[in-house]
């Protein structure tokens, strides 16, 4: 059951004259938690609709458990959950009627489909609200209703399309942890797409897509710990005179980034001790810090995630 | 073929029409304030030398089916709805026929369009039609039939287009005229010679004159000056086919 559930070969998708997906190569392995990070545009969503059937590729193949996307749609469809970034219940009717009507799209009906619905209401917190309309639930406990309908009949593999976009941070921990549940406890293999840094450093492994290229692999600890040193980050009102002064008189090179410099340091304390020396009063704040997501996103992509994502989504 | 998921489908909509309150009540209301409004007010001006009622008795069918019409067409907004809100894709990844999909909406909106009919049908006392048993069974299939033919239109344009807005005006710019030529407003005899030869091609003109025959089935000097029954039925049942026929092609042809 550890076979890759995800294998896609110089997976090319173009809109026009632009390249979404430009020759990515994946795979995913059975039984773990992964995650597609990028910034709006990257290419997640185009990988993300292919996966599920919507999308047909331009060149290049992909498949879920060793099934084409194209040529066998309809067996890869039998082993997917799909969670839509988009609401995909209706509203009007209650969460259960949402949930058997889901299970009557896979053909099941009767007691077992019964039974399920009961066992997906306990795990996901819904049996009080069960027959409640779906309009009439928290954004949080929508979202679970629709990890629940795409959990129905069981499938191998979860494909979930930024499922954290819109939940406050309770919710959004409360599904990482429903989300590692039906990893250990089903053995279905997640797939789910993220600009959310937080939520990516919570998967087994990532993938970084970045203008429809994948920029590097890995789970974040090995991406993480593949950058050396320390990542120095000053804060200043006005950065590119100070990048350069800082430059010449210390012998290293940084980035600036909109109102801050990031130099990467063998020895993080000694360049943030110089630093404050030498230009103490030409800086408003200093950090040091291992590096993170969003500094291996820099250091193979060459510039920030965040100048690409829309304003105010990513944290 | 996966029978389980078109009844899933086509029961929620039913469901959903039902809940919307507002919906119902427009959808029982609005045929009864036209019927009223217009049949009344344009009672003395109306003369026809085939039909021997009043105006009330002579709109109340076309009113039937101005409801059975609309009610159908309508009822598939709800796949653009449904494609704007994500209802649609979890439908388009589950592993059913695209078949299934056209089945479940349009039944399930034909009935929907067929129920606003056939309820409609209580107030024919009030029209001064007297029904026969044999005359509500026909009614009933006939009205059956003009559902499913409009219902399957109305999806062959609801799977294309992406706007509720753009779907109003162009069905507007169809069934109006559609629907006003049918006969319901007024019969061909007194009409102008280019109406006369629209009406004659207006397949809903048939599905019209197949409800005046099954309305007064008992009496046959009611039913004179109508096209034949077999082929009103004929030519309204081969819309129905022709109807699914085009939404199940329409999904082969855009099949998301």
């Amino acid at each position: 059951m550890h076979d890759a559930a995800v294998v896609t070969e110089s997976l090319t998708r173009s809109f026009g004259d632009r390249r979404a997906l430009d020759g990515v190569d994946l795979e995913v392995p059975g039984g773990v938690l992964f995650g597609l990070l990028g910034p709006n545009g990257g290419g997640k969503s185009t990988l993300f609709r292919i996966l599920s059937t919507l999308l047909p590729p331009t060149s290049g193949s992909a498949s879920v458990f060793e099934h084409d996307v194209e040529r066998d749609a309809a067996r890869v469809r039998e082993s997917i959950g799909v969670v839509f970034q988009a609401p995909s219940v209706d509203k009007e009717l209650t969460v259960r009627e949402n949930l058997l009507h889901q299970g009557h799209l896979y053909g099941l009906a009767g007691a077992s489909v019964k039974t399920r619905i009961d066992d997906l209401l306990v795990r996901f917190g819904l049996s009080d609200r069960a027959s409640d309309k779906v309009g009439d639930l928290s954004g949080g406990l929508a979202r679970r209703v629709e990890v629940a309908k795409g959990m129905i009949h069981k499938p191998r593999l979860l494909l979930l399309d930024e499922p954290s976009t819109g939940l406050d941070p309770a919710a959004r921990r409360e599904l990482a942890e429903q989300l590692a549940d039906v990893r250990d406890n089903d053995g279905t293999t997640i797939l789910l797409t993220t600009h959310i840094l937080e939520e990516a450093d919570e998967c087994d492994r990532l993938a970084i897509l970045d203008q429809g290229h994948k920029v590097c692999e890995g789970s974040p600890g090995e991406l993480k710990s593949a950058i050396p040193g320390d990542v120095v980050t000053v804060d200043a009102p006005e950065t590119k005179r100070l990048a350069v002064d800082i430059a010449a008189a210390l012998d290293v090179s940084g980035k600036t980034i909109g109102a801050g410099i990031r130099f990467e340091a063998r020895d993080g304390d000694g360049l943030a001790v110089a630093i404050r020396d030498k230009f103490a009063g030409r800086i408003t704040s200093l950090t040091i810090g291992r590096p993170s997501l969003e500094d291996v996103f820099l250091a193979h992509t060459g510039h920030a995630f965040r100048i690409d994502t829309e304003t105010g989504e990513t944290t | 073929m996966s029978a389980l998921a078109a009844k899933s489908l086509a029961s929620r909509e039913l469901k959903s029409f039902f809940r919307q309150r507002s919906r119902v009540m427009a959808a029982v209301l609005t045929p009864v304030v036209l019927w009223l409004m217009l049949g009344s007010g344009m009672g003395s001006s109306f003369r026809s030398e085939v039909f021997r009622g009043d105006f009330l008795e002579y709109f109340f069918p076309g009113i039937v089916v101005f409801s059975v019409v609309f009610a159908g067409m309508y009822s598939t907004i709800s796949t653009i709805q449904d494609r704007q809100a994500g209802f649609l894709q979890s439908v388009l990844v589950a592993p059913i026929p695209r078949a299934s999909l056209v089945l479940g909406k349009v039944v399930g909106g034909a009935t929907i369009a067929l129920i606003q009919g056939v309820v409609l049908l209580v107030l024919l006392p009030l029209a001064g039609v007297e029904l026969s048993p044999v005359g509500l069974v026909l009614a009933i299939g006939i009205l059956a039939l003009i559902s499913v033919a409009m219902t399957g239109m109305g999806f062959v344009f609801a799977w294309r287009i992406d706007s509720v807005q753009g779907y109003h005006a162009i069905m507007n710019l169809i069934l109006m005229p559609m629907w006003m030529l049918s006969g319901a407003f007024f019969p061909a005899d007194g009409a102008s010679a280019w109406v006369r030869g629209v009406m004659a091609v207006n397949p809903l003109a048939y599905g019209l004159a197949a409800l005046r025959h099954a309305l007064y089935w008992g009496d046959e000097t009611l039913r004179a000056g109508l096209p034949a029954m077999w082929l009103c039925v004929g030519i309204t049942a081969l819309c129905g086919l022709l109807a699914v026929w085009a939404s199940a092609r329409a999904v082969a042809k855009k099949p998301f």
